[in-house]
Parts: C-alpha cells; structure tokens; sequence
C-alpha cells in the first residue's frame, strides 16, 4: 500500500495528530508493557509521523498493548499513543487472513478459572 | 431509587459473586437494579479507532434500553463500564460516529447519547451517599486492612471516566472506611495487572500482577477488592496469598445479606 495513505489512514483511524509530540518519551517510561516491545509507545508516534508504518505493522509490539491507557493519560502533550497503537493493529489484523487469534486456539489457553471477560477481549483485540 | 443495570458476560458465568453481591446489596440499600433485557456482551475493550462501529453497537443498544425506560444506567464489572461509558462520550462527542452508528438503530430509534451511566461505586458514593451507606451497617469490618485495586478500567481515560482522579483515587478507599475498615494505599494501585494480553503473554502478567500482590502486602493488606473479574484472575493467578473478592462480596458482608451459597 501507498505510504502516504497509510500513515493518512492511521490518523484518521485514530483521531491522534503525532506532530504534538515533543519526544519526551514519558509515555514509553510509563507503559506496563515497556519491557516486552520491540517498539515503544514513543516510538511508534514518531514512526508513524515519519510513515514508517511497515516495520510496525509486522512487530509482536501491537500485541503486547494492554490498552491500559497510561500512557495517554499521563502525555503531557495530550497525543494519546494508545490510539495510534490501536490504529496500527486494526490495519495489521483487518488485512486478509492475518488474525493473530482463531477459535481453535482456545482451548490450549483455558484453565478452569479463566474469565469469559478476557477471551471476548482478546478477541476484540486479535481478531477481525 | 430504580435503575437500569447491565451485569455483562463475565457476571453470569465465571463471576457470579459480583453480580449476585451487588443485587443483594442494591436490595438492602433500597435500590431497585432493573436487568435490561435481551442484552448483549459489551465486548470487554473499548476500540478506540473512529471506523469500528459494529464492535460498539451493543453498547449503544443497552444505553437506548435504558433511555427508553427513563432510568440511568448502573454497571459493576470494570470493563462494561469502560466500554458503555466510553461509547456513550464517543455519541456525545463525534457527530460523525454518531450518525453511523445510528444508521444501524434505525428501526429503533435514535440514540443521542443522553443515557447517565453510573458505576455501582459511584451509585454508592453520589446517589445513596457513603453516610447512608454507614448507617446500614450490620457487622462493620473493623479491624480488617483492606488494598482497593483500581486497575486501569474505570479510571481511565480520566478526562471520559470521570469517576475519580485517575492518579489519586478514593471511591474505594472511601467505601472501605464507610463499612468499618481501614483502606491500605499501595503504589501501583491504578496500574495495569497484564489484562488480556494474560492470553499471549502469561509472563507479562505475572510481572504485573506479582508486583500489585506485593506491594499491597508490603503495605500491611490482608485483603484486596477489585471491581474487575479479569483483574482478580491475573492477581489470583500470580502469587495472591491473601484473598482477592469482589467489592461488591465486601460490601455483603458489611450490610449482613452475604449467606453462603453452593456455587
Ligand atoms: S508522552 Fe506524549 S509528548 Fe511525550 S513522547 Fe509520548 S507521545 Fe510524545
Ligand atoms: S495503552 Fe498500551 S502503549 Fe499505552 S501505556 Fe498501556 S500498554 Fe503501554
């Protein structure tokens, strides 16, 4: 796809506009799941910004988000990463044949515990 | 005092003490908590992109239910409240998801984002009031240190859940005191437990959760509330030795209507 549409197509999608960024990286110091991404939140603002979206869009990063929205809450410049990283994902899992989660996945990740709140989630998140 | 009230999923199946807690209490307090019929799951996250409307009409059917009868709309799980409040503020707020997502609601009828939507916390704290709430109080807790788990759901975006302040919140701790306990503050009280990544990456939420287990315990809790079913499985699944329920179990124990059940 076009680079250009993309990245217009992600902030559309989005609502967030990365030039208000300032690169003060407190939304990645933040993120709950810092350690386990590939990309930081910081990180796919400006990559965004610039159009490098590619990268992004093949990163187990998108899938380690926990939409907890700390960092948006807590960017003193209002940009909400959180909405850009859910934008990037919906592009990634809407193309063709890319979920990241099926329903014969399941039953391998069940305990008898487990909530029906966090399979529904899951694939609200991993699954078009 | 009458209301709508939408359990979600999770109530009538892994987490039936939150639901069945939270009518019993409802019941000794005087409010009448109307179940809103033929409801669907909320889906249990908010999608935050402008072009997913499909994902959030079942909100917006059980915000019109509610409308339809006049009452606001009381939730208890974490999650449903998230998503029916943040989906309510996106009617309110995006003209152009509004009308999108009314095209769907045709046969129904408009909705125009005019349902109140209340947490049963905060149905505790601004329409029966905590005072109230004190002077039904059978057996109060006293004696008991208990940690209030927040989480990230029903704090945050602060600026649409407008429950409490996202980084310095008291509804819990408040409604502790009114039953007679001590609330123990601890520091990652408003941070996440691992949420349902739990399902790709079981690690990330015991990092998480282990870290909320501790330092609740660090700071003298015997006990943690939590208003989230996804919450108290990652905490109880990583490392809670000290019992993790439902607030709403807490508060049946404090008015007297908590008997034992076989389920
Ligand atoms: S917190 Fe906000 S301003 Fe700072 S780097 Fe992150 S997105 Fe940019
Ligand atoms: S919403 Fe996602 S990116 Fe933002 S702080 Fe939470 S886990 Fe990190």
């Amino acid at each position: 796809m076009n680079k250009k549409y993309l990245r217009d197509d992600i902030i559309r999608m989005s609502g967030v506009n990365p030039k208000k960024c300032m690169r003060c990286g407190k939304c990645s110091g933040t993120c709950p799941a810092y350690d386990e991404m590939e990309y930081h939140p910081h990180q796919f603002v400006s990559m965004v910004e610039n159009g490098d979206i590619e990268p992004l869009l093949s990163s187990d990063s998108l899938y380690r988000c926990l939409t907890c929205f700390a960092c948006a809450e807590r960017c003193p410049r209002g940009v909400e990463p959180a909405k850009l990283i859910e934008a990037v994902r919906l592009t990634a899992i809407r193309r063709q044949g890319a979920n990241r989660l099926t329903p014969s996945d399941i039953p391998a990740m069940l305990d008898e515990d487990i909530p029906q709140q966090a399979l529904v989630s899951a694939f609200r998140k991993y699954t078009k | 005092m009458k209301f709508s009230y939408f359990p979600g999923c999770t109530l009538k199946n892994k987490a039936k003490d939150l639901d069945r807690y939270a009518l019993r209490c409802a019941e000794a307090l005087g409010v009448t908590l109307e179940e809103i019929e033929n409801w669907q799951c909320c889906g249990g996250v908010f999608t935050t992109a402008k072009d997913e409307i499909a994902t959030k009409l079942s909100s917006v059917r059980i915000l019109k239910a509610a409308k339809d009868k006049e009452q606001p709309l009381v939730t208890v799980c974490s999650a449903c409240h998230n998503v029916v409040k943040q989906t309510n503020h996106a009617i309110l707020t995006d003209k152009e998801f509004s009308d999108k997502v009314n095209r769907y609601m045709a046969d129904d009828g408009r909705y125009d984002g005019s349902t109140e939507v209340y947490h049963y916390l905060e149905m505790l704290r601004d329409l029966v009031g905590f005072d109230a709430l004190r002077e039904k109080v059978k057996s109060p807790l006293s004696g008991k240190k208990i940690a209030a788990y927040y989480g990230c759901l029903l704090l945050r975006p602060g600026s649409v859940m407008k429950m409490d302040d996202p980084e310095n919140p008291s509804i819990m701790e408040d409604m502790i005191r009114a039953i007679g306990a001590e609330p123990v503050i601890f520091a990652n009280r408003n941070e996440c437990c691992g949420g349902y990544v739990v399902m790709e990456s079981p690690s990330l939420a015991e990092k998480k959760s282990g870290d909320i287990v501790r330092n609740a315990k660090v700071q003298g809790a015997d006990m943690i509330v939590t208003a989230c079913p996804l919450c108290r499985y990652n905490l109880m699944k990583n490392g809670a030795d000290i019992p993790v329920i439902y607030f709403t179990e807490l508060l049946a124990e404090a008015l007297g209507v908590k008997e034992d059940t076989n389920e």
